[in-house]
């Protein structure tokens, strides 16, 4: 356990491993991110980077292993998952935004019912946090009035209306339209300009280059390397994570 | 056949009708409003971690659904004394129709949970909130909409299904036709009539869950 959690890593990960019934998802996992750091983490299909980021925010179980986030031990306790909870904040690549409550009220319940927000507290944090991903006109709106950018874009707000101090985004952008890639990515990248601590599962190489302080290659549910975004990109030293990037580039 | 129409009874016994109406619209509303409560804590209990509340519920819709209305009417008007508790026969319609309207609901309303996606209640948790919440805040609204309508056809169906608590002479639309018709026999005019007015009510209520599905499920979806 980190002795003092101001100053040790904001996630830790030790020996992580993870079965979904017999199938061994994630083996011997080891990870540590520090405050302020944008961890990318990419690898190829069923590879566990979102079984990996599941476990953190304990919507995932582990079977073995320790997880430490903020110096919070998330056992399988309420009341550590709950505290883990409040730290850590959650993108889908399906958005998962409430359906029948505005966009406005999609951003207001968990302030109020988790943290215990009065309402025009909630919602004047929220109308900032709209602002912020430059979406405050659409707080009236319902989701399916949207656009898939417009409402990933309210995801996130959704999420930071929680305040939390680690972001985790699960292929945030792979659900969307090529030409909505762009004003979500460059939220995220206003998000970590101001210091967020952030885990993002994704492709965008670009993203990743211009973001991440490290990139981490997944496969088969284990980490194979971790390295800088220019020299994992020059000179990726895994066969795995060059066959990965050999791939990801006759893509794009 | 040489049946002349009198419908003179049923003209002198109208008011008496129509008070028959307000009584079959009085354990209609009942009925359904304690099988939406049943509906709802059933299927959360369904749901329980815990295998004998599970099996419960599951026994209880089984039970209901597989008798006869008029058996568990008798059932709940004779069964209730031996326990104590002694009703007047609408109260026990009430309550035998909101038993049986709940196990039906039980059903449905299940169904509408199941199909939502569970991505809304990831992000539920996600954001922190507990089970009890997120079910409450993000899977009800959505879950009742996805089977509004078999609800609802569920529920004009608990309407029309009253007439049986006539069988307990409790107040309502049947029991009021029954008793003009021992008096006149004009069997058919009074059931005539009966039919046209259950009919009405079924369209009254038909568009009162319209309105309400306006104001409550009317948010836009993809
Ligand atoms: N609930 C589950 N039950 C059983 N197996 C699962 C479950 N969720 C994931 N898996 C399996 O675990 C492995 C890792 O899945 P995961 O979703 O973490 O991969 P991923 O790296 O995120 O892949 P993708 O790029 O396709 O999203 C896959 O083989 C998947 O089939
Ligand atoms: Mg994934």
């Amino acid at each position: 356990m980190s002795p003092n959690p101001a100053t040790g890593p904001l996630i830790a990960m030790h020996g992580v491993d993870k079965w979904y019934g017999d199938f061994h998802a994630l083996k011997g996992v080891t990870l540590e991110v520090r405050r302020g750091e944008k961890i990318v983490l990419c690898g190829p299909s069923g590879s566990g980077k979102s079984t990996l980021i599941r476990c953190i925010n304990h919507l995932e179980t582990i079977q073995k292993g320790r997880i430490v986030v903020d110096g919070i031990a998330l056992d399988d306790s309420a009341r550590a998952v709950d505290a883990v909870r409040r730290e850590v904040g959650m993108v889908f690549q399906s958005f998962n935004l409430f359906p029948h409550m505005t966009v406005l009220e999609n951003c207001t319940l968990a302030p109020m019912r988790v943290r215990g927000t009065k309402k025009a507290e909630a919602e004047a944090i929220a109308r900032r946090y709209l602002e912020r991903v430059r979406i405050g006109e659409q707080a009236g709106k319902y989701p399916a009035q949207l656009s898939g950018g417009q409402q990933q874009r309210v995801a996130i707000a959704r999420a930071l209306c929680m305040e939390p101090k680690v972001m985790l985004f699960d292929e945030p952008t792979s659900a969307l339209d090529p030409e909505m890639v762009k004003e979500v990515l460059d939220t995220m990248i206003g998000l970590a300009r101001d210091g967020m601590t952030m885990v993002c599962v994704t492709h965008e190489m670009g993203f990743a280059r211009q973001v991440a302080d490290r990139v981490i290659f997944m496969a088969d549910g284990a980490i194979l390397e971790e390295a800088a975004p220019e020299a994992f990109f020059r000179s990726p030293q895994h066969p795995r994570a060059r066959t990965f990037l050999g791939e990801i580039l006759a893509h794009h | 056949m040489n049946y002349t129409l009198d419908f003179g009874p049923v003209v002198t016994g109208l008011p008496d009708l129509l008070k028959g109406c307000a009584g079959t619209l009085v354990l209609a509303v009942s009925g359904m409003v304690i099988a939406l409560v049943i509906g709802v804590v059933g299927v959360v209990l369904r749901e329980s971690p815990l295998r004998p509340l599970r099996w419960a519920v599951i026994a209880f819709v089984e039970l209901i659904r597989n008798t006869p209305f008029l058996v568990q009417i008798y059932f709940v008007f004779f069964a209730l004394p031996l326990i104590g508790i002694r009703l007047a026969p609408t109260p026990t319609a009430i309550i035998a129709l909101g038993l049986n309207g709940g196990a039906y609901a039980i059903e449905i309303i299940r169904g509408g949970v199941q199909s939502i996606h569970k991505g809304q209640v990831e992000a539920g948790f996600a954001l922190g909130l507990h089970k009890r919440d997120v079910f409450r805040f993000i899977v009800l609204r959505p879950a009742l909409r996805a089977v509004y309508p078999s609800l609802t056809g569920q529920f004009v169906m608990l309407t029309l299904t009253t007439s049986i608590a006539s069988a307990i002479a409790a107040y309502e639309l049947t029991s009021v036709a029954k008793l003009i018709e021992n008096e006149s026999f004009r069997s058919f005019e009074v059931y005539g009539t009966i039919t046209v007015l259950y009919f009405l009510m079924s369209w009254l209520m038909m568009r009162a869950f319209g309105l309400v599905s306006r104001r409550y499920f009317s948010y836009p979806v993809k």
